[in-house]
């Protein structure tokens, strides 16, 4: 058996199945834009870990959050739109990679699309214990999150504390995407959590079926991916996120 | 109309709401007694919306708003336009309240549907039943008190019909006191105890057929009214 294949599927599996669970609760009009940029704001965290040979979801984890507290602060300074404000944070994250991190051709590569030939024990280690915690975060924040994304007003009367809930919402969009680049890279990390959401919801009549499905086809684009990287050595990130679109477009034929 | 104690459920003094330093609702004072059904009348952009999430505190105000204490209020919004974006069935969007599924096939039937309608989707029901829906979701928790906001459009006349009168049937089943927003002068006289037309500034307040004279529905809505139903039933 080989150990380093089998390593790369554990990894692929659990980030996918976790991205996808927690994708359901991104597809609504008001979190659409939140998601995208954080790959963007990645970036810098990836170039950064790959140049000292640093684990590469963790400076990604670090810049996004460090991109969030921007974002939140120039919010606060300036009242201008949250869209306006996001484009500035992660074009400023794209920036930064190549103004101050120089990475041969190869490292820039894998800083956008990723290498998930790279993966080790370790990493399957870091991975099972973060998805593991990422799930539980998710399950317990769903039903808060569904409410809070309906309706504001009706979350308040609830008695659900808003801010509380959107941030751990938050933390945990920056922790899968910040693990996605390990599989997909920063750039294609964010359409992990979007793709099989989205897929999803054309299929589904209720909420259960929503996440499963997700977790469903986040597993199957990622395992196929891999496979498809064992057999032609192509990179793996573009062709999950292949895979997933491919889906996505199987199910614009059974729209529910 | 059911039984009413004399102990008011809420006082409002002096009510001021500033929405971005404009001045929404202008010192609003009245009472409310148990069961009493109060309407909100008044044109598009007079401030019934604000008035009702001032009453509920999503919003912040100047003056006084008491409510009896220990008192659990439902509330029924005009629209939740952000709700098609996930597809829901019925039965989860109840389970947002973490309510029992016997309790919820209870109030399903007591607001009128079957309890098949709880593995609809929820984009696909009509108006009429989403909002019947809404209703039912803002009473299984038992509330004391019901605000609820009508929408301005998009509900046929028949069912919007029927929506009140099942609010009548509740109001006296469950010694419910509600709050009510319309647009339409019949609901006003055929349901409640008490209506406040409001303009930005109070017109008039009272109960209907005293206070809802030709004169001062033409000072609501800047136009000649002409009324047509003045009795209650």
């Amino acid at each position: 058996m080989d150990f380093q294949f089998l390593y790369i599927l554990i990894t692929g599996i659990l980030i996918g199945g976790v991205a996808g669970y927690l994708g359901t609760l991104t597809i609504s009009k008001r979190m659409a834009l939140s998601i995208d940029p954080l790959g963007h704001l990645a970036l810098p965290g990836v170039a950064l870990g790959l140049l000292y040979g640093l684990d590469i979801s963790l400076c990604a984890f670090l810049f996004i959050i460090l991109g969030m507290i921007l974002i939140w602060y120039f919010e606060i300074k300036t009242k201008l739109p949250t869209e306006t404000l996001t484009a500035i944070v992660f074009t400023l994250g794209v920036a930064i990679t190549f103004l101050f991190f120089p990475l041969d051709h190869d490292e820039l590569e894998q800083a956008f699309i990723g290498d998930i030939s790279k993966v080790n024990f370790s990493d399957v280690l870091f991975t099972l214990f973060l998805s593991l915690l990422l799930f539980f975060i998710v399950k317990k924040i769903y039903q808060k999150i569904i409410l809070i994304n309906i309706s504001e007003d009706l979350a308040k009367i609830e008695k659900i504390n808003i801010k509380k809930y959107n941030f751990l919402y938050l933390l945990s969009i920056a922790i899968i995407v910040a693990l996605g680049t390990k599989i997909v890279g920063g750039l294609l990390s964010a359409a992990l959590v979007a793709i099989p959401a989205a897929t999803s919801r054309n299929l589904s009549k209720n909420l259960s079926q929503f996440s499963f499905l997700s977790v469903l086809f986040g597993i199957l684009s990622t395992l196929i991916g891999i496979f498809l990287f064992k057999i032609t050595g192509i990179q793996a990130g573009p062709l999950i996120i292949l895979s997933s679109v491919f889906f996505f477009f199987i199910s614009l034929f059974k729209l529910n | 109309m059911s039984e009413k104690s004399d102990l008011p459920i809420l006082i409002v003094k002096n009510l001021k709401v500033k929405l971005e330093n404009e001045e929404i609702i202008s010192n609003l004072s009245f009472e409310l007694k148990k069961g009493e059904i109060l309407t909100i009348l008044g044109p598009n952009g007079a401030g019934k919306t604000t008035l009702l999430k001032a009453l509920l505190s999503l919003i912040p105000f100047e003056g006084e708003i008491i409510w009896q204490k220990k008192i659990k209020i439902g509330y029924v919004p005009q629209r939740l336009p952000f709700i098609k974006d996930v597809p829901m069935s019925v039965e989860d969007f109840f389970k947002l309240k973490n309510s029992s599924k016997e309790k919820i096939e209870k109030i399903i039937e007591e607001i009128g549907l079957n309890k098949d309608f709880l593995n609809k989707k929820i984009g696909n029901l009509s108006s009429g039943q989403f909002q019947r829906i809404l209703i039912a979701w803002a009473l299984i928790d038992d509330p004391d008190v019901l605000l609820f906001d009508e929408p301005t459009s998009g509900i046929d006349v028949s069912g919007e019909e029927t929506i009140y009168s099942l609010l009548e049937k509740i109001n006296k089943e469950r010694k419910l006191t509600i709050i009510l927003i319309t647009h339409d002068l019949s609901v006003v006289f055929k349901f409640s105890d008490y209506v406040i037309c409001l303009n930005k500034n109070v017109i008039c307040q009272g109960e209907p057929k005293e206070v809802l004279t030709s004169q001062n529905l033409e000072k609501l809505y800047d136009k000649e009214i002409k009324i047509y139903q003045h009795h209650k039933h």
